[in-house]
């Protein structure tokens, strides 16, 4: 994808509620860690060029997932 | 019936009002009822009335229903005296008993909620594929010896999460009908003293099972959640006890009613159903769209702790905010041609799971079954069809989880 590498994508801990979303909708990007709180796999903070990345921000039904275009980057 | 002055200031009470009844039966039992075509033109937020004659505020837009489901301003709390209820059977027990996960706002709720994540997890989930779909072939081959017809809710639909749930919590199966009979009661009564009665029992079998479970431990949910969070005191026994009444009703009453309604209404759109039998790959995306076709669970409920601008509408404190799932889950905007089935349609953005904190806990294990059990079904019985005319094929009423009460099918 054209926007690899500009984007940052993190999940806040403290609002997360585990319900899955983001590993369901984005799986290449998104894991479930033990205790069930979503959490952004190693080596793909920068979002590793999947287009469901911001698909799986909106999933989130706690807006626990921020997507960030890393400025001088062309996503955003 | 009078309300309390709270209320009677409200603009809710405005005699321009149109005073559509919530909730109402479905006449078809896959479409909203016929009775929400007013409110299908109001949205995103219509005004509606509840069985005691309560004004409530009834959302019936998607970006509105997902902007107020995670408004912390709007609270679950059903002990609230304020807090809107459906009917007067939940009235009468919910407003008495403390509710668990489902009735209690943050922090309390992200407390109790953090002690179940783990189990529910996507990665949980696809471990027991395996052994839900031994469950499913053995209820299949079950069905294939009766021999046809026979009831899809008692044969399969039913027996199918109540195993896996049990198993799940370490609850014994053996025990289902009494839960499946308590559950039916707590969920439909008839009357409150059904509801009552039916908490009181399924209070006490799980009650006296925790207890036991102290005493020789197991290996379900149940018994890590005695070993670890009850012995610590992270939570009393009343509410341990609360928490499993709630797990293992919503473990198998949803799926069970989306397996039933979900086969109904694909034997009822032959187009669609042929579809996915010449192609299983859908089977995802058909559970995906069925969920928010179907919207089983329509009509959440929260009261404003303070006003709320919402939709250019000022919803007051101490004012009944109510979801209509069904009806938001076809928002055209959300999704163009919401009235349809549609195996291709990006149907994720549904709200039938809720949205917010309380967002459905069991989904990934709910998502799971259904695909394994709606796969399987299709694959053993080609000629799957309706037993008996629609007009003699019962499905619930309005005021609970919407799904069949019996599903007499042949093939």
């Amino acid at each position: 994808m054209t926007n690899e590498g500009t984007l940052h994508v993190s999940i806040d801990h403290d609002v997360c509620i585990g319900a899955g979303q983001c590993a369901l909708t984005a799986p290449r990007v998104f894991t479930q860690d033990d205790e069930g709180y979503g959490t952004v796999l190693p080596g793909r903070r920068d979002g590793g060029g999947d287009p469901l990345v911001r698909e799986a921000a909106r999933a989130c039904p706690v807006g626990a997932v921020a997507v960030r275009g890393v400025p001088g980057g062309d996503a955003g | 019936m009078t309300h309390s002055t709270a209320h009677e200031a409200a603009p809710l009470d405005a005699s321009q009002d149109v005073r559509v009844r919530f909730p109402q039966d479905r006449t078809c039992p896959y479409h909203p009822p016929a009775g929400y075509a007013p409110l299908r033109e109001q949205r995103p937020l219509a005004r509606v009335t509840l069985y005691d004659g309560r004004p409530v505020w009834l959302v019936t837009g998607h970006a509105t229903a997902r902007a107020l489901l995670a408004d912390p301003r709007l609270s679950a709390d059903r002990t609230r005296p304020d807090f809107p209820m459906l009917n007067a059977r939940i009235a009468t027990v919910r407003r008495r008993r403390r509710f668990p996960l489902l009735g209690v706002d943050d922090p309390e709720h992200r407390t109790q909620r953090r002690m179940l994540l783990a189990h529910f997890t996507l990665k949980r989930a696809t471990a027991l594929r395996p052994r839900i779909q031994e469950t499913v072939d053995r209820l299949l081959d079950r069905m294939a010896a009766a021999g046809s017809p026979v009831d899809l809710v008692s044969a399969y639909a039913l027996p199918l999460p109540s195993t896996v749930i049990c198993a799940l919590l370490g609850v014994p199966y053996a025990d289902h009908e009494f839960f499946e009979e308590q559950s039916r009661r707590l969920l439909r009564g008839p009357a409150a003293a059904d509801v009552e009665d039916a908490r009181d029992r399924l209070d006490a079998y799980l009650g006296a099972l925790i207890d036991r479970k102290r005493e020789e431990p197991g290996e379900g949910i149940l018994d890590e959640l005695v070993a670890e969070r009850l012995e610590s005191g992270e939570i009393d026994r009343e509410d341990l006890v609360s928490l499993s009444v709630l797990l293992l009703i919503a473990g198998h009453e949803t799926t069970a009613n989306m397996l039933s309604l979900g086969t109904f209404t694909l034997l009822r759109n032959p187009a669609r159903l042929a579809e996915l039998r010449a192609d299983p790959g859908l089977v995802p995306a058909a559970v995906e769209e069925l969920l928010r076709f179907l919207s089983i669970v329509d009509g959440l409920t929260r009261v404003a702790t303070e006003d709320v601008e919402a939709a250019g509408e000022t919803i007051r404190a101490g004012e009944g905010v109510v979801f209509s799932n069904a009806v938001v889950n076809r928002d055209a905007d959300a999704f163009p041609g919401g009235d349809s089935l549609d195996w291709h349609r990006s149907a994720r953005g549904h709200l039938a799971f809720g949205f917010g904190i309380h967002q459905c806990l069991g989904q990934n294990l709910a998502r799971a079954e259904l695909e394994i059990a709606l796969r399987s079904l299709l694959e053993r019985f080609p000629g799957l069809r309706l037993a008996a005319p629609l007009e003699e094929i019962p499905h619930k009423p309005g005021d609970t989880i919407q799904g069949m009460v019996e599903l007499p099918v042949a093939w």
